[in-house]
This record gives C-alpha cells, sequence and structure tokens, in this order.
C-alpha cells in the first residue's frame, strides 16, 4: 500500500534501511511531526527506536517484574537503580552488554562495555566500588573463540584495571551456540557519596546545559541501531560502530563528576552512551517535561566537518551532559578542566518541549522530545499458546533413557574419571585464567575475592570522606549468574532458577538478597520460538523475584543475539536472562567461604534430600552431566522449589550469622559430585562422603550428578555440632538436612552409596584438571591484540 | 611523621596508600596533587600505583615531567626516603632515581595474584623492619612489571645489594625474579608489589605493615 506520508529530500528506502527503521516507523514518525523528517532527525529517531534505546520488543513483558519494595530508592528508568543499605548508605547497581562490538572487535568492545556501566553508575553520584561480568563465548577448540575470549578479557582488564575499580566476581560459560556472538555483560556497584540522587530530568526553563568529558568524534556511528539487529560475517565492516576506551580520561570524569555533584550546582545529569547526544537530550527533555536547545558549533569536536547526523549519533565514549544553576557553570568547568577534561556550555533548558539542534546558526532539527521519547513505538508479537515443537520433544526425554550407572560407572568410565571430565569442562573449571587479569584488590575493600566463596564480598567503606578512614563491619555482596542450559530447555524454569542460584550464591556467604539488575541475552523475538522463549523467561524471573523477594531495579534488553551462517541458516545464541544481584552483609566478621576449614568437621547437605524416592525437583536432565558425558543438551530441567528455597536460604543465612557454619557452597553445574570436589579444591582438604543407597541401584549418577533441589553443602565444626544441630530440630521438616560425612585431613575426596565405592580422587588430582582446564585450551590462542 | 602520596590524574591506589597509612597504621598523609610543589614538612613520599597520565606512551614516561616530581627528585638526592610502588617504580625508573626499566610481562597479560617474596634488606631503610631472607606475601597487580637493565649493570646491582626484594615464583618475567631496588644511599625504594594492600587483615593480610611504619621509629 503506498504511504500517504509526505516525501523526504533523500532516498527513503536506503535510509530506512540504514536507522533500522520500518515504512510504519516512518509514516508514525511524520504523523507525530507533520512533516517529513529531515536526515539527522530521522537518524535520531532510528537510535531513539531501537530495541537497545526502547525496548520496542520487550517493553510489555519488562511491566510484569516486580519493582518495588521497602529498600527500593531508584527503580527501573533511570541511569541505574538504588538500594537503601540502612546506616545512611545507599548502592546504585546495573548490567548491561555490549555484545555486537565485542563480536565484531573484542578488545574494545569489551572495554567500552566496562566504561559505559561505570557512568551509569557515578552519573547518580556514586563512585564505583566494583565490577562483575558474566561472559559466554563457543567451545574452545575453535581458536576464533580463543581469540575473542583472550580480547574480551583484556579489554575488561584494560578498562577496568586502569580506571581503579576492582573486578571482584564473574561467570564464564561456553556453549557453541555463542560461537560469533560471544555475550559480555557488564556489572557495576556504587556507593552514593551525594546527599541526592542526581536524576536525568531537566529542570530550570533557561539554565545552561553543560557538556563535559570527552571530545566528540565520528566513532561509534550507530551503535544503537547495530546493537539491535543480527550479526553476520559482513558485521566486520560494521567495526566503525565500535567505540574506543580512554579509561584514564573516565577516571578523572568520577572524580570530577563526583566533585561537581557534591556542590549542588548539577541539577541533572545524564551519561552519553547509546545513540550519544540524541538521547541525553531527548531523555533529559523528557523526562524533564521540558525542552533542550543545543548548538553543534559550541560541542567540542575531535574532528572538522563533521555533519549535525554525525554529531548527532557519535558514540564516542567518557561525555556526558548536565543542567547547571546558572551562574555556576564557570567554577564547574574549572573543575573539569583541572581533570584535563573538556567542559563547554553547549545549550541551555527551553519551556517549550522540544529537542532543538543549531548548526552554522541554523536549525539542524527539531523535534518534540516527547516524539521522541515518549509512546515509542511497541512491536507486538503473538505468544505461543503451548511450547515450540522442539522443546516439547526435548521434555519426552528421561533418565532412563541413559544406560545403566552402577558403582563401577558408566559408559566404560569410573565415576572417578567422570567427576574428573566435569571438572575439565571450562564452564565448570577454574576461571583463575580470567579473573587473575583483572584488579580485583583495589580501593582496598574486596573481602572475597573471585574464587574463596560462593559471592564476591566487598567492604562498605566509603573511599573518601566520613568514615573513609575507619573499618566498616558491613560489606555488600555481588553475584552474576544464569543456566543458560536449563533456559534453553525450559525459559521460565530457568529464569527462575536465575534468580535462585544468585540467592542461594549470597546465601551462601551469608549476605541478605536485596535486589536484582537484569540483562535479558536473547535471539530474535521475530520468530515465534524467540518471543516465547523471551516471555517465558521474564515470566520466571518475575515469578522468582517476587517470591524471593529481590525486586528488579532495572538492566538491559539485548535481542537479535544470532548469526546468519556462510550458508544462510541462523544460528540463534541459548536465552540467557543474565540475572546480578546485591546482597548486604551485616557483620564482616561472619562471613563464610566455600573452602573446607578443618579435618573432621562434618558435611551435610541442604535441600532436596538425596536418593529416598524419585523427586521432580532434582533431575539429570539439562545437567552438565548429560551434555559432557552423553553429549546431549536435552530433557526438562527440574522446577525450582521456591518456598525450599526461601527455607534453605534463611537457615543458612541465619546459621552463618550465628557463626555455626565452617563453609558453604551451593550445588549447580555437576551436582553434589562437583560441589564437593571444589570445597576440596579450594581448601585442600579432602572428604569422605558416605551417601544413602539409593532406591535404584543402576542410576547411581543421580546421586552424584543430578542438579536442583535447593541444595547447599555446608561444614560444621564439633564445637558448633550442638547448636547446629538445634537449628535442624527446630525447622524439622522445613529444613531438610542429611549428614554426608566428614572433612578429612587425608587429601582425597572419597564417596560411597551403601557399602559401594563409587569414587576416590587425590586433590592433587582434583586441582590440577580443574586448573588446567581453561589455560590449556587457551595456549594454542593468538595473543591479545592490546 | 608525615607520608606525602603524589596524585596524578591517572594514580588509583593513592588512597588505598592513605587507608594503609593512617586507617591502618595511624600515619598521617597528605596528598601531592601532580601540579603541586610544595614538599615542605614532609618526611617521606610515596609515589603509588596507577597509570600516571594514562601511560600510552610507556609507564611513567609523561609522569617525569611533572611538577611535584622535580620536588621529588630533590627530596631524594637529600636523602629524604621515597618509595614508589608499581606505577611509582615505572615513574622511579624513568626519572633516573633508580636503575633499569619495566616492560610488558613476559606472558603479556595482566596479572592481579599474590606473590611470594624474598628479602634482602641491606641498607634499604624502608626495610629494615624486616630480617634477611624473610619470606613475604604481597599482592601483585600490573601488566609491565618486567624488570630489565643492562647485562652489565645487574652485576653491580647485585653486589651493592641494591635487589632487596625477589619473587620465589618469578610472575612476570623480571630478570633475577627481581621484584624491587633500593638505590645505594637506601633511601628510594621502587617495587612492583604493593605492601600498602598488605598492611589490613581483613583484605590482604598484614606482611606490608612493617615497610610503611619503617619510618615510625
Amino acid at each position: 500500500m503506498p504511504s500517504s506520508a509526505p516525501q523526504p529530500d533523500y532516498p527513503l528506502d536506503a535510509a530506512l534501511k540504514k536507522e533500522n527503521l520500518s515504512r510504519a516507523d516512518y509514516d508514525e514518525i511524520c504523523r507525530r511531526l507533520g512533516r517529513a523528517p529531515n536526515r539527522a532527525e530521522l537518524g535520531m529517531f532510528g537510535v531513539m527506536w531501537s530495541e537497545h534505546c526502547c525496548y520496542r520488543n520487550s517493553r510489555p513483558l519488562l511491566a510484569g517484574f516486580p519493582t518495588s519494595g521497602p529498600r527500593i530508592l531508584v527503580g527501573p528508568g533511570e541511569n541505574a537503580g538504588v538500594v537503601d543499605l540502612g546506616e545512611g548508605q545507599r548502592l546504585a547497581f546495573k548490567i548491561e552488554s555490549h555484545n555486537h562490538p565485542s563480536a565484531v572487535e573484542p578488545f574494545q568492545g569489551a572495554a567500552t562495555g566496562v566504561g559505559g556501566i561505570l557512568r551509569d553508575i557515578f552519573t547518580m553520584g556514586a563512585r564505583p566500588i566494583a565490577l562483575l561480568n558474566a561472559l559466554r563465548f563457543g567451545p574452545l577448540d575453535d581458536p576464533r573463540n580463543v581469540g575473542l575470549m583472550e580480547g574480551v578479557v583484556a579489554g575488561i582488564a584494560h578498562y577496568g584495571n586502569c580506571v581503579g575499580v576492582p573486578t571482584v566476581g564473574g561467570e564464564v560459560a561456553f556453549d557453541p551456540s555463542y560461537s560469533g556472538n560471544p555475550l559480555v555483560n557488564a556489572m557495576a556497584l556504587g556507593l552514593m557519596e551525594t546527599d541526592q540522587i542526581v536524576c536525568s530530568g531537566a529542570e530550570g526553563v533557561g539554565y545552561p546545559v553543560v557538556y563535559v568529558g570527552s571530545t566528540t568524534g565520528r566513532d561509534g556511528m550507530g551503535g544503537a541501531s547495530f546493537a539491535s539487529a543480527e550479526l553476520t560475517e559482513a558485521s566486520l565492516d560494521d567495526r566503525p560502530a565500535v567505540q574506543v576506551g580512554d579509561p584514564f580520561l573516565e577516571k578523572g570524569l568520577i572524580e570530577a563528576c563526583l566533585e561537581a555533584f557534591q556542590t549542588g550546582d548539577v541539577v541533572a545529569a545524564q551519561d552519553m552512551g547509546a545513540a550519544g547526544l540524541t538521547c541525553s537530550c531527548s531523555e533529559m527533555a523528557a523526562k524533564g517535561g521540558l525542552g533542550i536547545e543545543l548548538d553543534l558549533d559550541r560541542v567540542p569536536a575531535r574532528e572538522q566537518g563533521m555533519t549535525a547526523y554525525e554529531f548527532l549519533l557519535s558514540e564516542s565514549q567518557e561525555r556526558m551532559l548536565f543542567v547547571v544553576r546558572p551562574g555556576r557553570e564557570d567554577a564547574l568547568m574549572a573543575r573539569f578542566s583541572r581533570w584535563g577534561l573538556q567542559a563547554a556550555v553547549v545549550g541551555r533548558v527551553l519551556q517549550e518541549n522540544v529537542v532543538r539542534v543549531l548548526q552554522h546558526g541554523q536549525v539542524a532539527a527539531e523535534v518534540p522530545a516527547s516524539a521522541l521519547a515518549d509512546d515509542t513505538p511497541i512491536n507486538h508479537h503473538e505468544l505461543l499458546a503451548e511450547p515450540p515443537a522442539a522443546i516439547q520433544a526435548h521434555w519426552r526425554w528421561s533418565e532412563s533413557d541413559l544406560p545403566t550407572a552402577g558403582a563401577a560407572g558408566i559408559n566404560g568410565l569410573s565415576w572417578s574419571e567422570v567427576l574428573l571430565a566435569l571438572l575439565d569442562d571450562p564452564t565448570i573449571a577454574s576461571k583463575r585464567w580470567v579473573y587473575r587479569q583483572y584488579d580485583h584488590q583495589v580501593q582496598a575493600n574486596t573481602v572475597v575475592p573471585p574464587g574463596g566463596a560462593d559471592a564476591a564480598v566487598v567492604r562498605l567503606r566509603p573511599q573518601q570522606g566520613e568514615g573513609s578512614l575507619s573499618a566498616a563491619k558491613r560489606g555488600v555482596a555481588a553475584v552474576v549468574d544464569c543456566p543458560n542450559r536449563w533456559v534453553a530447555l525450559d525459559p521460565e524454569r530457568g529464569g527462575m532458577a536465575a534468580v535462585a542460584e544468585a540467592a542461594r550464591n549470597l546465601s551462601c556467604v551469608g549476605a541478605e538478597p536485596l535486589a536484582i539488575t537484569d540483562n535479558l541475552n536473547f535471539p530474535s523475538p521475530e520468530t515465534p520460538t524467540g518471543y516465547w522463549q523471551l516471555a517465558m523467561a521474564c515470566r520466571g524471573l518475575s515469578v522468582a523475584c517476587t517470591a524471593l523477594g529481590t525486586p528488579v531495579t532495572g538492566g538491559n534488553v539485548s535481542l537479535y543475539n544470532e548469526t546468519r551462517l556462510p550458508d544462510g541458516a541462523m544460528q540463534p545464541i541459548h536465552p540467557t536472562p543474565v540475572v546480578g544481584m546485591v546482597g548486604l552483609v551485616h557483620d564482616l566478621g561472619r562471613l563464610c567461604g566455600l573452602a573446607w576449614r578443618e579435618p573432621g568437621d562434618a558435611i551435610w547437605l541442604l535441600g532436596v534430600p538425596l536418593a529416598e524416592a524419585r523427586d521432580p525437583r532434582v533431575s539429570l536432565a539439562a545437567t552438565s552431566y548429560l551434555e559432557r558425558l552423553h553429549g546431549q543438551v536435552t530433557g526438562r530441567p527440574p522446577l525450582t522449589d521456591l518456598d525450599l528455597e526461601t527455607a534453605v536460604q534463611a537457615a543458612v543465612r541465619s546459621a552463618i550469622a550465628g557463626g555455626l557454619l565452617a563453609s558453604a557452597h551451593d550445588l549447580s553445574d555437576g551436582g553434589l559430585g562437583v560441589a564437593a570436589a571444589e570445597c576440596c579444591i579450594a581448601s585442600g582438604l579432602g572428604a569422605s562422603l558416605d551417601l544413602p543407597s539409593p532406591a535404584d541401584a543402576h542410576r547411581l549418577d543421580r546421586l552424584l550428578f543430578a542438579e536442583g533441589g535447593a541444595r547447599i553443602l555446608v561444614s560444621v565444626s564439633a564445637a558448633q555440632a550442638g547448636a547446629w544441630q538445634q537449628v535442624l530440630d527446630a525447622a524439622a521438616a522445613a529444613l531438610p538436612a542429611q549428614r554426608l560425612g566428614v572433612v578429612s585431613a587425608d587429601p582425597t575426596l572419597a564417596i560411597r552409596a551403601g557399602d559401594q565405592e563409587l569414587l576416590q580422587v587425590p586433590v592433587s588430582r582434583l586441582v590440577s584438571v580443574f586448573e588446567q582446564a581453561i589455560p590449556r585450551r587457551m595456549a594454542s590462542g593468538i595473543p591479545p591484540t592490546a | 611523621m608525615t607520608l606525602g602520596i603524589v596524585v596524578f590524574p591517572g594514580s588509583n591506589c593513592d588512597r588505598d596508600v592513605q587507608w594503609a597509612a593512617e586507617g591502618c597504621l595511624g600515619i598521617s598523609s597528605r596528598f601531592l596533587w601532580h601540579e603541586d610543589r610544595d614538599l615542605s614538612g614532609l618526611d617521606a613520599v610515596v609515589i603509588p600505583g596507577g597509570f600516571s597520565y594514562g601511560d600510552y606512551l610507556r609507564c611513567g614516561a609523561i609522569a617525569r615531567f611533572a611538577p611535584v616530581l622535580q620536588e621529588v627528585v630533590r627530596f631524594a638526592e637529600a636523602g629524604g626516603p621515597v618509595l614508589g610502588i608499581c606505577n611509582g617504580f615505572q615513574v622511579l625508573t624513568e626519572l633516573g632515581l633508580l636503575p633499569g626499566a619495566l616492560t610488558r610481562n613476559e606472558h603479556l597479560h595482566f596479572v592481579c595474584e599474590t606473590s611470594e617474596l624474598t628479602v634482602q634488606p641491606g641498607s634499604c631503610r624502608w626495610l629494615k623492619g624486616y630480617s634477611n631472607g624473610e619470606l613475604l606475601r604481597f599482592p601483585i597487580a600490573h601488566g609491565e612489571g618486567r624488570y630489565q637493565i643492562e647485562a652489565d649493570q645487574l652485576p653491580v646491582l647485585e653486589a651493592n645489594g641494591q635487589v632487596v626484594l625477589r619473587y620465589r615464583h618469578n610472575p612476570n618475567g623480571s630478570v633475577a625474579d627481581v621484584a624491587g631496588i633500593c638505590n645505594p644511599a637506601g633511601n628510594v625504594l621502587g617495587l612492583m608489589p604493593h605492601p600498602e594492600r598488605a598492611c589490613d587483615p581483613a583484605t590482604g593480610g598484614i606482611d606490608g605493615q612493617r615497610l610503611l611504619a619503617a619510618l615510625l621509629g
């Protein structure tokens, strides 16, 4: 049907294609403007109406998230969420993806991802105190994936180490679906340093608009649109859409911004991330119900002859926009000059609700702010009434499809060999190769470093001002989690499990879970399966966040994570809703790690008990064991019992607070076998476990490697045994617990079931396989690029 | 007793040194902005870790021209105690207060972990609290910590007893396992490991306390 909209003075079809806009979008733009947009204006709509900026596919689904609670000070919609930690302390935190840039330029793509998430934090007036990251790559037997991982890790290290924020935790997993489309999600935490949380809505008609930070260049053109399209071989030609980061500049920007916010002269602030000046101006104007006039001739530029389009869509890094109290702009700009940064008055706040862009004395673009930022289009998708056929086929798999598994092992492998094969799985193995490259100690507050416990813990000692020179008693714990294999096989159950595991990890160090930020990494929502995955995962996240009392304070949506293979077929990633969760440690003197502490300590399993009968909350379906040993990613992952999770986690937190537990570690990939091995590896001590005889003597793999069940492995010293028994007696059936054995001085992991020996492995052997799994695969790779 | 802590725009361990000195050891301190020239009232100066001016050219290569460092050189030449940690060590070699240079780690990766060091204090004033051959555990965090020096100069350093700290397990390819060196006068110490990260039992052990407290008594 021919469009009735006015015709522009540029080739429309090519322009729409470049901006990733549809003809219907164009018609709507013309309707809102009452005329055809000029080319620069069309570019502004292109970025503002991308999924990256306006969630045009996911917004209706995100609306279902629980977002409020007694500790939530700022929920979704601002640069970052903020929670109240009590005692006058407030924590800002958020996660964001940089997947597409990292796929084509891993070093800078990952580095600028770190820079971007840090700006979201300090824009609010919070000093960044910790970074985490969640990474996904294809298998390391492909040199391309080795090169991507080298580059991504080096990029994160480069930016985070230089800017002086410790990278304290994260997770890395591998699956063929991420070959060519790695995931790079960075999360940052910050401690508020200002009394007022700095928000982004403009106020004060006539107030000056001040640009600070780095100069504007042609780098990163159209990155938001690029991030919202699938990847192909030709995407390598999009390398100009990847920005180049300067962590040294960002370090100065952090200091200068926090100094500036202290003065109270900055009434609104917005960082320039995706869509640069366009996004910051229109967001500030739309949120404040006012307008902004921007004079491009006054914007500090790093190259000459840039067009309005280029200025507006540049994603040059390390830039921010402020609205400042009149008369205070000179003092403010002097602060930035002291740190060697640019600062210039580039415009003013208008009464009229427009974004007006001037260049060479003429209006280069003029768009109502609400037309860009409010009521943005929604792509409606039909939700499948029942799971896709391929998923239903997976759900028909049952454990009885596996060969029998007696005491001798399975498929010719002993259980010791099976355990070692799992420890050699890069998804399970030690990530020391990764975190050794990150400065995880700078700022002198890292109490639990990577690898020490189920969650990282950072002491809540401010970096400057009141309290900075006295030891703080409290800390914040943080994790990122996503069981992507489970999500791929059942997005709703996988989404629930992601939240439950994050909360379980925090509970294992003794932290009270507070809230989450989520990063929804998904394939295209335009296929029925793609949208179903997204919708069901969101439902799972919502249900679990509600049950566990951890609201969603914001996050990021990254769609179209798929690669067009040379033969034209589309390879979607595993849907990967990464949950970043923060928790409060009330007493740093009562932390718990995952390592066994003393020989003779009793080892207990909490959660669904082993082997008494078939329990649907525990299964070999969708497990690491099934994938690694049987080459199958199939089955329906078990349903997370949120009531049991709540009870087990609360009991563990309370026992840690009471000083009853010597160690705590949750069961995740690889089940009991891997969890017990990890406690041995971390401590150098052995363990002797006597498991109950299973109901089915031919299904011993279920005993060792099944996943699910809200399970936590804890150890208890002889001195605390009585008090621990009282806790168990008081909780009775609400806290299922089984005593499995003891920590042993003999450095061997020995597991028996009934009177049968299942496995016996020296801890030194566990350590060498666990520690070498990633380094030996990386050794064949290429050196990092910078 | 007051410690001066040099602050470049890209310093990132300046506050950590302050925390170790004031928070953990009760030593007062003062920040020295890179454009300052006033070192009056200071008993010692620390050049902390970080990335001084971004270190895009070569670590410490630009920093050596900072006004504050011209004063630090005078301070050192007059016998004042100067400590360069990590990036500060790189700056001291660029300034010529210590010989040699720090280059990219042999394996090309940044490395952050706890390292074991053997100390041979000799006449180094910063290390007088340690006994000869004592084993220490200090964190390291650097990408360019591989100590290099002309082949004919290394024996001179060794003969002078200037190699005061060595890695037990060389993490970066440094010649002769060098982790830290001192000038012949004993007042200027440069080391890649971070003693300020080993002053707080809550985060990284306390082996570094005696180094920072050396000037107290």
